[in-house]
């Protein structure tokens, strides 16, 4: 009996994907295991393993295609002693006229579908309606919550409900409203239909800014999945949380000492490598973690119906990559060993930019640090990148002409500027943990305690 | 060793006993101590007996007024040893039915009286009552959380105190040897209210005394000055603005001295004083000033969850703060336990319990008085429907009545609604869903409400705020 492919979900929030590459052809065999596809999401790409044995027998989505739909059948592989031709006849035809998600039940018994593996141990169910294209879904909300968005102006799609079943009442609206725009979580229990992309609504369309220039003067580009997904998370970013930034000094001659110090001791491998060898960045992560933990307050991450308090600090940590970005989490930093973050950074850099990290490393947090230091920038302001509620721009450390005891000396100083989601974290807690944080910085001997 | 369970709840009362099958529900492990009657006050010394008591007063009225429906009823009387009698047989068949509620659920009924020694640890100590079978007895029970479910007891006010005789209080006016000839009740509050309708009834000459300027002072002005209206025209004499100075008591009489009024200070004589003053939580004795409880004027603080400050030490009900009434204690302890569980349930908005009297005329509200409204500077619409103007109302000979409802101007939502008459306390609830669910005017205009009924005048109330009432 013939089995429909189906697109993957290989994340809660994913809806829609690239068909980057086929590994197999058509009348390919295939076994439990073997790579299918490479399938592109928001940030990574990610390998699609057959979970059936049988033979491809027809492939439905050619290798390139962008934007397609989580659940849409991509390729039929038919049982091996299995007449090919009929197992194709009998499948949908290439390139569903519906791009939304095809109901199974509508096909004739004879096509099975059967879910890409479950290993994420994902509700697909829930995301599989994907009814972003559909703009008639059913909000359930209540008449005076209706009435209350808009006089506000609040299109109430857009509100979380904390109501029965997810409804929108009145609360929501007002909690909306002092709170500034509150996007539906994109939980995926939470089959809400998804807002429309979040750009500012008065930016100007594509050909008009396009008739700025000269034709022939520019070429384009078009957007892959990460440039999309940076543009949507940071526009939202800016938007909805209200940003206040803090600026410190923080000396780090005894920091470079102590890295010193520990670097000269690490033993050397078989190939004459030194087992590790700390950076000044690797520090940060540590001394931001411990300030989180020594601040709780402001270890947090604003929701709309209550704060969470994390009883870890987990770091996002800015990874340049070509074409863009990414942020994995160093886990429970405050329990890790410098040598431990050091190499789980070096592992998580290596894989960022062959783009491997899986969802679940570059997902959560509750503070990041991004550090342009090695350019030589001194100072900078970075953008919160949600569910945080703080990040850490750092700049270079620079020998400066500073005065100690009235004396004039010189020390190595490295400015560090904390974003703050006013929501979550007010200017004092903010000027606390960064406080903290330049303690440790400052006297890195209280890291290793 | 002592025995241990998730949830201990003190009190069996209807807050503690739906609290703990909620919790049984939950799959919690569940005990609750009871020291005197399964069910508690409600069941046994309150709501539900004397509503057992102003049902026989309905009849006998109807009775006595048989001719305005056509009918003939001679020699109209009654047996007060009989009245109360059917009203005891109705508590004891609901508080049969607590305990059999108890044993579905698989709670254990623990025997005494409760004194919480530390968090997680509860010492049951024998109590005066006699155990219903099956319950477990005295001795020392280990629970995570424990519920402070306790309650409420009437309050005494200094010289006015009651003395089981002469001076009653609920429990005693719920079980007269004989219908007093003279009554005057002090406090005109849902329960003081009641019992003077109830023995003004059975032909005693009541004077209910109130010291705010309004009877029945939680409701809105305008509800309660009708129903005053028709108390007084009933024949009870109502003083507001008064006070009861002193109570001089003879052998089967009492003479009070009335501060206030109309006419400055006078003297009253009656055979028998209810003191309606209140009710105060019940929190003495429990242990709980020893492990640092925080208590308010008699009553534990909680938040929306009914978790006081000691971490593992909750309260609902009376003894948690008002509304002193048996639907709040129930929700509020559902919520508690579902807390508990992490089933992250909304706390109590206090402007959606209803509240109602069953005097006759009876009443009923919810959510803001007309005052309340604009103290809050709300911008309102009022709309009003009387009985007058009901098909049901006059065919049940009930023409005496009004509907108010309150609506915020610029949003329509409905923010209170206010009755007076027959029935009402049956009707109410209609008001209640429509707040629950947030509707606005427009959805109750929305709503067909079947012809014939009372409860047409709810939706002839929300049109006249609207100027768009169609049978006046």
């Amino acid at each position: 009996m013939p089995i429909n492919i189906l697109m993957p979900a290989l994340s809660p929030t994913m809806e829609k994907g690239n068909l980057a590459k086929w590994l197999k052809k058509e009348g390919d065999k295939v076994k439990a295991g073997d790579i299918l596809a490479e399938i592109e999401t928001d940030k990574a790409t990610m390998e699609y393993e057959a979970i059936e044995e049988g033979v491809i027998a027809k492939i439905l989505v050619p290798e390139g295609t962008a934007d397609v739909a989580v659940n849409e059948p991509i390729a039929v592989l038919a049982a091996e002693d299995e007449d090919v031709k009929a197992a194709v006849a009998s499948a949908p035809a290439a390139k569903p006229s519906a791009p939304t998600a095809p109901a199974p039940a509508a096909k004739p018994a004879a096509v099975p579908t059967r879910s890409p593996p479950p290993s994420q141990s994902m509700p697909m169910p829930h995301i599989a309606p994907a009814p972003a294209t559909n703009g008639h879904s059913r909000i359930f909300a209540s008449p005076l919550a209706r009435r209350l968005a808009k006089a506000a102006g609040i299109d109430i799609v857009r509100v979380a409900g904390s109501g029965p079943h997810g409804r929108v009442v009145a609360r929501d609206v007002e909690a909306t409203k002092s709170g500034g725009t509150v996007l539906r979580a994109p939980a995926p229990q939470m089959p809400a239909p998804r807002p429309p992309a979040v750009t500012p609504v008065q930016a100007p369309a594509d050909d008009k800014i396009r008739a700025l220039f000269e034709p022939g003067s520019y070429e384009v580009v078009p957007h892959d999945n990460m440039r999309k997904i940076i543009a949507q998370r940071l526009v939202l970013a800016k938007q909805t949380i209200p940003h206040f930034y803090l600026t410190i000094s923080c000396t780090l001659d005894k920091l470079l000492s102590a890295r010193e110090d520990i670097n000269v001791t690490a033993p050397k491998g078989p190939d004459g490598k030194p087992a590790w060898k700390l950076s000044v960045n690797d520090f940060v992560i540590k001394a931001l973690a411990l300030a989180l933990i020594k601040v709780p307050e402001a270890n947090v991450t604003w929701t709309e119906t209550g704060m969470l308090k994390h009883k870890h600090a987990d770091i996002g940590v800015a990874v340049a990559i070509p074409g863009g970005l990414i942020t994995p989490v160093i886990r429970k930093a405050e329990t890790k060993s410098l040598i431990a973050i050091s190499a789980e950074m070096k592992d998580y850099a290596a894989r960022a930019r062959a783009r491997k990290l899986k969802p679940e490393e570059y997902q959560g947090g509750s503070s990041a640090i991004s550090n342009l230091g090695m350019y030589g920038i001194e100072e900078f302001a970075a953008v919160i990148n949600p569910p945080h509620a703080t990040i850490l721009a750092v700049g270079a450390g620079v020998e400066r002409a500073v005065v100690r005891d009235g004396k004039l000396a010189v020390a190595t100083q490295m400015k560090v500027t904390l974003s703050t989601d006013h929501r979550a974290v007010d200017g004092a807690l903010g000027a606390e943990l960064i406080g903290a944080f330049k303690t440790y910085v400052e006297s890195p001997t209280a890291m290793l305690v | 060793m002592a025995e241990s369970f998730d949830i201990i709840i003190i009190g069996s009362g209807p807050g503690g006993y739906v609290t703990a099958i909620r919790a049984a529900q939950l799959g919690f492990k569940t005990a609750i101590v009871e020291r005197a009657y399964l069910g508690g006050v409600c069941l046994n010394w309150g709501c539900i007996p004397t509503k057992a008591l102003l049902r026989s007063a309905e009849i006998f009225h109807y009775m006595q007024h048989a001719t305005a429906y056509g009918l003939a009823a001679e020699k109209v009387s009654y047996d007060a040893a009989a009245v109360v009698k059917r009203s005891r047989g109705v508590s004891k068949r609901l508080n049969d039915g607590v305990g059999f509620l108890m044993k579905k659920n698989k709670v254990s009924v623990i025997w005494g009286e409760a004194m919480i020694d530390a968090p997680g640890k509860v010492t049951v100590k024998p109590g005066n009552a006699e155990a219903p079978k099956g319950a477990l007895g005295p001795g020392l029970y280990e629970a995570k959380h424990i519920i402070v479910a306790t309650g409420a007891q009437p309050r005494v006010l200094p010289g006015l105190e009651p003395d089981q005789r002469l001076v009653w209080t609920y429990f005693e006016a719920m079980v007269p040897e004989r219908m007093p000839k003279s009554l005057l009740v002090i406090g005109s509050g849902a329960i003081g209210i009641e019992f003077a309708s109830f023995y003004r009834t059975f032909g005693a000459e009541v004077t209910v005394i109130e010291v705010l300027p309004q009877i029945l002072p939680v409701e809105d002005s305008e509800i309660a000055g009708f129903a005053r209206k028709a108390f007084e025209k009933q024949g009870i004499k109502i003083l507001t603005g008064a006070t009861v100075t002193r109570l001089d008591k003879k052998t089967d009489s009492v003479t009070a001295t009335i501060d206030g009024g109309k006419g400055g200070t006078q003297t009253l004589t009656v055979d028998r004083v209810i003191s309606a003053v209140g009710v105060t939580g019940n929190v003495e004795n429990l242990g709980l000033e020893k492990l640092g409880v925080k208590i308010d004027r008699g009553i534990i603080s909680i938040d929306g969850y009914g978790r006081t400050n000691i971490r593992g030490i909750y309260a609902i009900g009376d003894v948690a703060g008002p509304p002193m009434l048996a639907h709040k204690a129930e929700h509020e302890g559902v919520v508690c336990v579902e807390a508990i569980k992490g089933l992250e349930p909304h706390s109590i908005d206090k402007l959606k319990i209803p509240g109602c009297t069953y005097c006759a005329p009876q009443i009923a509200s919810v959510g803001l008085t007309e005052a309340a409204a604009k103290e809050k500077k709300l911008d309102i619409r009022v709309g009003r429907f009387p009985f007058l103007g009901n098909g049901k109302a006059i065919a049940l000979g009930e023409d005496q009545g009004l509907v108010k409802v309150i609506f915020d101007k610029a949003t329509g939502q409905l923010v209170g609604a206010h009755m007076v008459g027959a029935e009402v306390t049956e009707l109410i609830q209609g008001y209640v869903v429509a707040m629950n669910l947030e509707t606005t005017e427009e959805e109750l205009m929305h709503t067909i409400f079947p012809h014939p009924t009372l409860s047409e005048m709810m939706k002839e109330a929300v049109l006249d705020a609207y100027g768009r009432v169609l049978n006046m």
